[in-house]
């Protein structure tokens, strides 16, 4: 057998790199970038120049100083919705993934329930949320399960179709070569569905935030809660409109880690299905 | 376990042909009726080198996929006089199956891929990877052990696809179409490296494809099949010696068994 491997080998494009980043990558940062810095300064503007008070819409400068004023006490909220929020998705991925590969031991289970986890995913959160609030006596507790039923779908759904769509000759191969079923899982289902998993996953991230946050509006007119929903609501009842848009920026602000913590996480576990990792000989 | 010892020129030549598989009245109904195969009867010596040429729809790869035990015939036997059977006396032939694609696991490395029959037999990790890393040099892709399959072209992860059929040394060699997919000169290579690795390891080869000039360049016999219902309608023996190479391609001999060869294709599709 000769060494002859040049054979058809595409030789991959250098990827130019820009402090760090790949050359293209800029425009998708710098861009939104743009949009936000202009869109802030027209509203810095505008307010000051019609001279609109501030609890009607502070300036984003205000909003600011508000931000770090309070700091104190929003970081404490802050906290709190981090963790109902990291909790509920934590379980939403265990139990997500966990009914998954029930549902892909057997059709018959996934046939049985698979329609009560629509059924989960399509109630309204707010509807069922104040009964979620009576039924469990800590509030975190309640929370959590609130923001967990918003987060669990996409996850089960994702992953079950992930375990579903192995490729078919590999499950062949796997045949061949009589492989048990939890082999089958471990080694080909289970990395099949990764994709789809985390791709739910980040999903979930999201939504799991807006469940903690909306349980948290429900429960928050009791003035049980003190998570970020519950300074929203408070700053409301106060008329502090600034330090209700900077708890609504820190939602956001927290959104939007979420997605890129996730999305990084997507990235690392998956690049060298996408990329070269190697650099190639001949 | 190869039954023959390595030899350098024709496998065959050197040992009385032993029946590896025999097929008997094969058939295959599927169940949405198509009659994919009927009446097969084909018998596999130990070393040879097999091809299934035929149209595509007239059953190459449901005969393929019925020896490998991944699909059941309808009606006929399968018999694996040489191999081990279980106590229900079912037989466990030691195969090895190449796909039309690499059909690799993208998440892992080629060393990995092609130590994964291994793994299922639970083998140990570290003589597993070391019988991967030495079925990979024997492909040619010695230095590509810890790539994945993204960074390799069509060519190289169809070597890691016979990689990982030969690391189990199994007594057959089922490919399906496998280099249809790649452009003629890493076909041509990927032929004369396949028949290097026939020769040397003794393996038995069946080797489904359509086209004739490839079947006839590879093959000691060529099963000439047609559709509608799929059969075998001769079975031809090319004798031309072994080790063949480039020069074979260029031969008068290898264009008169293309001849020979196409027009028993004609006349199967005619029949
Ligand atoms: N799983 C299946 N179910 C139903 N029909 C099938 C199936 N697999 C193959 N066939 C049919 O059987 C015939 C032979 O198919 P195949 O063996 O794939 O042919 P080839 O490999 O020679 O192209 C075709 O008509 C095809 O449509
Ligand atoms: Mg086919």
């Amino acid at each position: 057998m000769t060494n002859r491997i040049g054979d058809d080998a595409p030789s991959p494009p250098p990827v130019r790199r820009v402090l760090f980043l790949p050359a293209e990558a800029w425009p998708k940062i710098l861009m939104p970038l743009l949009i936000g810095i202009l869109s802030l300064s027209v509203w810095e503007i505008a307010v000051r120049v019609n001279d609109v008070p501030h609890y009607v819409l502070p300036p984003p400068s205000v909003i600011w100083q508000t931000l770090l004023r309070d700091w104190h006490s929003l970081s404490v909220s802050l906290g709190i919705t981090l963790q109902i929020t990291f909790a509920a998705l934590a379980v939403a991925a265990g139990l997500g993934l966990a009914l998954a590969v029930l549902f892909a031991q057997s059709k018959w289970i996934e046939l049985s329930l698979f329609p009560y986890a629509v059924v989960l995913q399509v109630t309204p959160i707010v509807a069922i949320a104040p009964l979620i609030i009576i039924w469990v006596d800590d509030i975190r507790i309640a929370l959590l399960i609130c923001a967990w039923i918003v987060a669990f779908f996409p996850i089960l759904s994702n992953t079950t179709l992930g375990l579903n769509s192995a490729d078919h000759n590999l499950v062949d191969l796997f045949r061949l070569y009589r492989a048990s079923r939890f082999q089958q899982l471990v080694f080909l289902r289970l990395p099949s569905a990764l994709p789809l998993f985390l791709a739910g996953l980040r999903i979930s991230g999201g939504l799991a935030l807006i469940g903690a946050i909306v349980a948290e509006f429900v429960a928050g007119t009791g003035g049980r809660a003190s998570g970020l929903a519950y300074r929203i609501l408070e700053a409301g009842y106060q008329l502090q409109i600034p330090r209700m848009f900077a708890a609504l920026l820190l939602i956001c602000l927290t959104g939007i880690a979420i997605f890129l913590a996730l999305g990084l996480i997507q990235h690392l576990a998956l690049r060298h299905w996408h990329e070269s990792a190697l650099k190639r000989e001949g | 376990m190869n039954h023959l010892g390595p030899t350098t020129g024709d496998p065959l030549a050197s040992a009385a042909p032993r029946a590896l598989v025999v097929l008997r009245g094969v058939e295959k109904r599927f169940g949405t009726g198509t009659l994919a195969l009927r009446g097969v009867d084909l018998t596999i010596q130990t070393g040879d080198f097999v091809s299934l040429l035929g149209p595509s729809g007239c059953g190459k790869s449901t005969l393929l996929r019925i020896i490998a035990g991944l699909i059941a015939p309808s009606a006929g036997t399968l018999d694996w006089p040489r191999a081990e059977h279980d106590a229900a006396g079912v037989a466990h032939p030691r195969l090895g199956f190449v796909f039309q694609e690499p059909t690799l696991m993208p998440w892992t490395t080629a060393v990995k891929n092609v130590a994964l029959p291994l793994r299922l037999e639970g083998m140990a990790r570290s003589e597993r990877l070391e019988r991967a890393a030495e079925a990979l040099r024997r492909v040619g892709l010695a230095g590509f052990e810890h790539a994945y399959p993204r960074a390799l072209s069509g060519g190289m992860k169809m070597r890691v696809s016979i990689a990982r059929a030969l690391v189990t040394r199994p007594d057959i060699l089922l490919m399906d179409e496998p280099f249809a997919a790649l452009d003629e000169i890493t076909r041509f290579r990927l032929n004369n490296d396949l028949l290097s690795i026939w020769r040397e390891t003794g393996v038995t080869v069946v080797f489904v494809t359509h086209s004739v000039f490839e079947s006839v360049y590879l093959s000691r016999r060529i099963a000439v099949m047609a559709a509608r219902p799929g059969r075998i309608e001769r079975e031809i023996a090319i004798e031309a010696p072994h080790p063949r190479d480039e020069a074979f391609r260029t031969s008068a001999e290898y264009a008169a068994a293309c001849r020979t060869v196409s027009a028993a294709l004609e006349e199967a599709m005619a029949a």
